[in-house]
């Protein structure tokens, strides 16, 4: 009995031991991620979920070619995340948690990175900043972008945007619209939409983006692109009350807001309410719809051309024509006009990079003028670098670009604080449940006040 | 002394060979367990929070005062009774049934086509049914030709098809394990009591059921736990949406977690999952004690 239990033992010992060794094995395999080489830059970017889009990744192949010609010996990883907007931003949080998983250089939203600073996920660029002569050449509004309460700077951005509406040139004339058209109230918004729906009966008449599974897209392009033109000129911003640093609720621009997108839905203006609530809508309007010619009036970003660039998939270099562009109207047609919102992407070193100094060596690398200007004309950006901006050569690049860049005059910022995250899936509800009819608008709004205390620590003001 | 030195060191190294199991259950099984539980009573946020502190019982207060949450559970229980008891569990035995009486060619065909639903990988299968039911899918293009009203169920009744989802995916492992207990049940039993005259039902009700009544149990309750937690499935077809019409918990705690980044209470709400699933699994456990 004994032997055998000597002899049983000896490969069992082994057996632990190798056991053990593979498991230790495994885990310091984890420990050393890649993260860690010192002549590796890791950067983290948001690759379109339309296969054929490859915008940025071309951009960032070209860059990462220069930079590697430049610094003999570095290296860089491209590290890319393929996800709608909500998905990408979970994903990259929980990759900021941890060094091992933390990339070098991420690419921001502007609307997050005052949450993710709270919460301490990234590095301050000031002392990188002042040593970098192009940062002068950015815009004021720019720098600020990226600018945190405590005064100190997280980001450098890329590029901004702004929000108008595009529609379909051949769809009008079928209508009977004009060509040039400029509607002057949110009503003329809406006739248009349903003199579409009247005469050209097989198309969508107008595309407002609602609902949760959309995002931060819903809220921006969508809620704020009306809730920003119900006030009246040099108003104050009616999300957020900046004397009392609190949030607003029970407005009645909240209520009006909510109401036209629940008009555009009842009635039938808007995509089939499935189709509006799938996460790859905005895919859908820029790949099918609007190339097709299947949708009258789309509100949407200045972003688009950048799917029909040549070398972006889904060339469409006639979009130029067949598209017009309206700056969105206010509300009654109260001054100035019209509205616009603006947001953009940051580049911003993660507290826990491993390589702050090459990341920050990879930003100088993008935003030399010839590649910041590259960048421009590739995404359909609207410059933040003044020396762009001024380059005709910019300008003629890409039609459309005056038009835009115009509106940043009558542009607002979101009220992008550490709760603004949270508040904006608060609206993507209350807009999500009047578009399916399931919530009022009064039931949704009061929904939202409620939603409001939770998502802000019950930072909250009534103002009717 | 000698005799307690000895069968200890017996003990160890009979407890040798478990150990790396013991090792690596704690680190990888307890471990997350552990420090979810935790979790769950901190209020814990993936963004725009400097420090995360201990909370008690605060999440699970907010939980049972959510309306989102009741509903997530109104729907969780819903989603199970209809297609992991209603659905799966029966069809799976009159699948199972049936096949017993089917000729060959027809046995190995049906138990084909059943097991490649059941073998599709999650998130496949979530499309194929995405696709079936969408407005411009399989199943309109289907009634279209039948001249037959065509339906958006994603839309106006996004549980029932979720849950159909569910039944066509999981009822191959009911049948596989109702075969397997029929195949059991001997003879000569059926035959006496078929002598004794007793129709299809009535064998069904005292002869089969009485005596697959382990199987059912086992089944049951391998069927519900699963069904409690599918996630994929219907994050693929709905997201839980539209509204949060087809919003089960897992749904509910990865909005909770994820979107809203609150992860303290989607963990709490996790915990929360957990004991729903063990109030089912009593219940079988007391079905599979009792004797008939």
């Amino acid at each position: 009995m004994r032997p055998t239990a000597a002899r049983t033992t000896t490969p069992l010992s082994l057996l632990v031991a190798a056991a053990l060794t593979l498991a230790a094995g495994s885990l310091t395999a984890c420990g050393s991620g890649s993260g860690s080489d010192p002549d590796t830059v890791r950067i983290s970017f948001k690759q379109s979920t339309d296969n054929s889009i490859k915008v940025m990744d071309t951009y960032l192949a070209d860059i990462k070619k220069q930079f590697e010609k430049a610094n003999p010996g570095k290296k860089a990883e491209l590290v890319p995340i393929k996800a709608p907007d909500s998905e990408y931003y979970t994903k990259v949080q929980q990759m900021l948690r941890s060094p091992k998983t933390a990339p070098d250089l991420v690419y921001e939203d502007t609307f997050l990175i005052n949450s993710d600073i709270t919460s301490g996920y990234l590095r301050p660029l000031d002392s990188y900043l002042a040593k970098w002569p192009d940062w002068n050449r950015f815009i004021d509004t720019a720098k600020t972008a990226a600018k945190a309460e405590d005064g100190k700077t997280y980001g450098v951005p890329d590029g901004t945007d702004t929000r108008g509406l595009w529609f379909d040139k051949g769809i009008f004339a079928k209508a009977g619209l004009p060509a040039d058209w400029q509607p002057k109230t949110w009503d003329e918004v809406l006739d248009a939409a349903r003199t579409i729906k009247e005469k050209v009966p097989d198309v969508t008449p107008l595309n407002v983006y609602t609902g949760k599974p959309v995002g931060e897209g819903a809220t921006m392009q969508g809620f704020e692109m009306l809730l920003y033109g119900t006030g009246s000129e040099g108003a104050p911003d009616p999300l957020y009350d900046a004397s009392s640093k609190k949030w607003i609720a029970g407005s009645q621009a909240f209520k009006d807001a909510l109401t036209f997108v629940e008009t555009v839905y009842k009635e039938k203006l808007g995509p089939d309410v499935s189709d509006a609530l799938d996460p790859n809508i905005g895919t859908r309007v820029r790949g099918e719809l609007l190339p097709q010619g299947k949708l009258g009036i789309n509100l949407d970003g200045s972003w688009l051309p950048q799917d029909w660039l040549p070398g972006s998939g889904h060339e469409w270099p006639e979009w130029s024509t067949k598209l017009g562009l309206a700056a969105m109207p206010t509300q009654t047609g109260q001054a100035p006009g019209k509205v616009s919102m603006s947001g953009g992407w940051t580049w911003a070193i993660p507290s826990k990079a491993s390589n702050p100094d090459l990341a920050f060596e990879f930003i100088r690398t993008m935003q030399t003028k010839a590649n910041a200007q590259k960048w421009y004309v590739a995404n359909s950006g609207i410059a933040v670098r003044e020396d762009v901006a001024a380059d005709p050569a910019y300008v003629a690049a890409q039609p459309g670009i005056k038009f835009f860049t115009d509106l940043v005059a009558s542009t607002h910022y979101r009220p992008a604080y550490p709760a603004y995250p949270k508040v904006s899936t608060a609206i993507q509800e209350a807009m999500e449940g009047v578009t399916t009819g399931d919530a009022s608008v009064e039931e949704a709004a009061s929904a939202y006040d409620e939603a409001l205390k939770s998502a802000t620590g019950d930072q909250v003001v009534e103002k009717p | 002394m000698r005799a307690t030195g000895r069968s200890l060191s017996r003990t160890l190294t009979r407890a040798l060979p478990v150990t790396p199991a013991v090792i690596l259950l704690l680190l990888f099984l307890a471990g997350p367990i552990a420090y979810c539980a935790y979790i769950a009573f901190t209020d814990l946020q993936l963004t725009g929070q400097a420090e995360s502190s201990f909370v008690g019982f605060e999440n699970f207060r907010t939980a049972f005062k959510d309306e989102a949450f009741l509903n997530a559970v109104w729907l969780t229980l819903v989603f199970t009774v209809l297609s992991s008891l209603i659905g799966q569990n029966t069809l799976g035995l009159a699948l199972a049934a049936l096949m017993q009486r089917a000729s060959k060619p027809v046995r190995t065909l049906v138990g084909g086509i059943v097991i490649t639903a059941w073998v599709l990988p999650e998130v496949v299968a979530g499309f194929l049914l995405y696709a079936f039911f969408r407005r411009e899918g399989t199943l309109n293009a289907i009634l279209d030709w039948l001249h037959l009203p065509s339906q958006n169920w994603l839309f106006t009744l996004p549980i029932l098809a979720v849950s159909f989802a569910n039944v066509w995916r999981g009822t191959a492992f009911s049948m596989l394990v109702y075969s397997a207990a029929l195949n059991e049940i001997p003879k000569e039993i059926t035959e006496a009591a078929e002598v004794d005259g007793a129709g299809g039902w009535r064998r069904l009700w005292h002869i089969t059921l009485p005596m697959i009544r382990r199987s059912i149990g086992t089944n049951l309750m391998l069927n519900t736990l699963q069904t409690l937690s599918v996630f994929g499935l219907i994050w693929v077809m709905t997201r839980g949406g539209p509204g949060n019409r087809s919003q089960t918990l897992p749904l509910f705690m990865y909005e909770q977690a994820f979107q809203k980044s609150m992860i303290g209470y989607g963990t709490a709400v996790a915990l929360l999952l957990l004991v729903v699933g063990s109030l089912f699994s009593v219940v079988y456990m007391r079905l599979l004690r009792t004797e008939v």
